[in-house]
């Protein structure tokens, strides 16, 4: 099938041929704005001055990881191992250890690369007992070395909170309760 | 806080207006100078290169980018400081000296060292001497400062006391004006041939076909001006529209004044006759230069958006007039001779100062034209409306002409 051409009529009339008049409004329209903001205090302006003014960001905005912990202060993740699992980037690492309750192991090494980390979300989805979380508002920082992007159990359990879910959901007698 | 961006200026103006008032009125002459002297003339350069020319292209640099930013709503550099003074950033231009200064200063392997570093130096000199010929002020008359004078008083004066404003006094001020600013022509090509790089020498070509076609309705331009005044000598010139704001050449020759400037803008290859450099697409002829030779260029840039306003302003604004303003104020004796002078270079000043604000403007408002439309609006448009701004203008004069039946 041959390509078509449509041959665009060039502006015949005298007002776009001769330039000046478009040069004029477009003067007026550039010098309007240009005073509204140098005597209108800024009028028009739409900069945010970085470090000292801040975007607000939306409340659902995913941030930096945090891990939840619990009313004891131990860390609520069980190293279910959903989130690595889930995860598109392959950038949670978890070693998991025994604890005493036979029911749980716990992560001895939880880490995330932020770098790697395409911020989906669905590590937070995965997570079966709202452990880990990405509503901190907290925007990744910059680093000096790949290494310290990152963020180890320690880091990511700074920025946790108490969880006020129910540890293991309803409990394994669910179903029973249901009667 | 706008309306600082007009005092702020006006203030130093003011202080530059009365220093050279001080310097060539009163300090060299009671030091024993002679003002027809050569150093006079070499101190005069070196005020208005130093004082005025040279800060207010710096300033320039930022200017423009704050100013483009005002334009599209943004605020443009406002960080740069020294200690706890920001001063709205405006030590911007400081900074990016500084950076140019330490910026390795690389030449290309196969370029020709020699007209590789001539490059820079042949695009900001032209500039730098045409400036010779601005009137910045009508002159001082050395000796007379807290006198009252007539405007007879003071011409005479000027004529035997060599106090002009102007570095010099020359009958063909404008011609050599033409002819020296054509020599920027010769900075770009070198650069671009002499980097020994495909890109930059066709930007050089570029640089040179646009320069040539738009000097000829620039120089035809200007034509008309010379016969509604009857003098080469910008001085003269300036001295002819002082009456009222009616003998200003805009108003004389509004056409002239459109023609010469779209031109001079032309001449300077910036936007919207920036296909010379091309900044984001077509790579300019000064890829290959960094550091300070680059910032050469730059400066050169913004000189000549000066030197265009101090041209336009002198030929067409009344250079340093205001209307009614007399060599005794506005009503005889009511001024010192001081302060007429001061107040002279400040209208001329903020002249400039204006006109270049408006070049900035035109700048960022106007898309980039074709090669094609470049050359058909220099050759076909300019060019045959300038003719015409001649025959017409020489058909009043003589009209108009004492003796002319
Ligand atoms: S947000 Fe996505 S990419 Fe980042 S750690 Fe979670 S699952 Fe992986
Ligand atoms: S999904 Fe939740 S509980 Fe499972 S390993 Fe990840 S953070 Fe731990």
């Amino acid at each position: 099938m041959a390509i078509g051409v449509k041959v665009v009529a060039r502006p015949r009339d005298l007002g776009q041929q001769a330039y000046v008049p478009a040069l004029v409004k477009g003067l007026g329209v550039t010098m309007r704005h240009f005073f509204d903001n140098l005597f209108g205090g800024g009028k028009h302006i739409v900069t945010i001055q970085y470090p000292e003014e801040r975007a607000v960001y939306p409340k659902r905005y995913r941030g930096l990881h945090r891990l939840m912990v619990r009313e004891d202060g131990s860390v609520r993740c069980v190293a279910c191992m959903c989130c690595p699992t889930v995860c598109p980037a392959h950038c949670i690492t978890i070693l998991a250890e025994q604890t005493g309750n036979p029911n749980e192991k716990r992560p001895r090494v939880f880490e995330i690369d932020e770098l790697r980390c395409v911020v989906c979300g669905l590590c937070v989805e995965a997570c079966p007992c709202d452990a880990i979380r990405m509503d901190t508002g907290i925007w990744s920082s910059p680093v000096a070395l790949r290494g310290d992007a990152v963020q180890g159990k320690a880091d990511l359990m700074k920025r946790g909170a108490l969880s006020t879910a129910v540890q293991g959901g309803a409990g394994g007698d669910w179903r029973d309760k249901q009667r | 806080m706008g309306w600082l961006a007009i005092l702020i200026p006006l203030v130093v103006f003011v202080v530059l207006g009365f220093v050279a008032t001080l310097l060539f009125g009163w300090l060299i002459p009671a030091l024993g100078g002679d003002l027809h002297s050569w150093y006079a003339a070499l101190l005069k350069a070196a005020f208005i290169l130093l004082g005025f020319v040279m800060p207010l292209a710096g300033v320039l640099t930022w200017m423009e980018r704050r100013q483009s930013a005002m334009m599209q709503d943004r605020l443009g550099p406002n960080r740069a400081n020294v200690g706890p003074v920001r001063a709205f950033g405006l030590m911007h231009f400081v900074a990016d000296a500084l950076k140019m200064l330490f910026k390795e200063d690389f030449v290309p392997a196969n370029a020709n060292k020699l007209l590789f570093a001539l490059g820079p130096v042949m695009a900001i000199a032209p500039v730098l001497i045409t400036f010779a010929v601005v009137p910045w002020g009508s002159g001082v008359c050395a000796g007379h400062l807290t006198d009252r004078l007539t405007d007879g008083q003071l011409a005479q004066c000027l004529d035997t006391g060599g106090g002009r404003f102007q570095v010099v006094h020359l009958e063909i001020g404008l011609l050599f004006y033409f002819a020296i600013a054509s020599l920027a022509v010769y900075g770009a090509t070198l650069a671009g041939w002499a980097s020994y790089n495909k890109w930059s020498l066709l930007g050089g070509l570029r640089a040179s076909s646009q320069m040539m076609s738009y000097e000829v309705t620039m120089g035809l331009a200007i034509l008309g001006a010379f016969l509604v005044y009857g003098s080469l000598e910008p001085a003269t010139i300036v001295q002819a529209q002082g009456d009222s704001i009616l003998h200003w050449g805009v108003v004389t020759q509004p056409l002239g004044f459109v023609l010469f400037f779209t031109a001079a803008i032309a001449e300077t290859k910036r936007t919207p006759f920036d296909i010379p450099e091309g900044e984001s697409e077509v790579i300019g002829y000064f890829v290959e230069y960094s550091g300070m030779r680059f910032g050469m260029f730059y400066l050169a840039e913004f000189m000549e958006v000066i030197f265009t306003s101090a041209i336009v302003a002198t030929v067409f604004f009344g250079g340093w007039q205001i209307p009614g303003l007399h060599a005794d104020g506005f009503v005889a004796g009511q001024m010192p001779h001081w302060l007429v002078c001061t107040l002279q270079f400040v209208a001329w000043a903020v002249k400039v100062f204006v006109l270049c604000w408006f070049q900035l403007m035109i700048r960022w408002t106007m898309p980039r034209f074709r090669p094609d439309q470049l050359m058909r609006l220099g050759w076909k448009q300019l060019l045959p409306a300038s003719l015409a701004n001649i025959l017409i203008t020489a058909g009043v004069v003589l009209a108009l002409m004492p003796g002319a039946k």
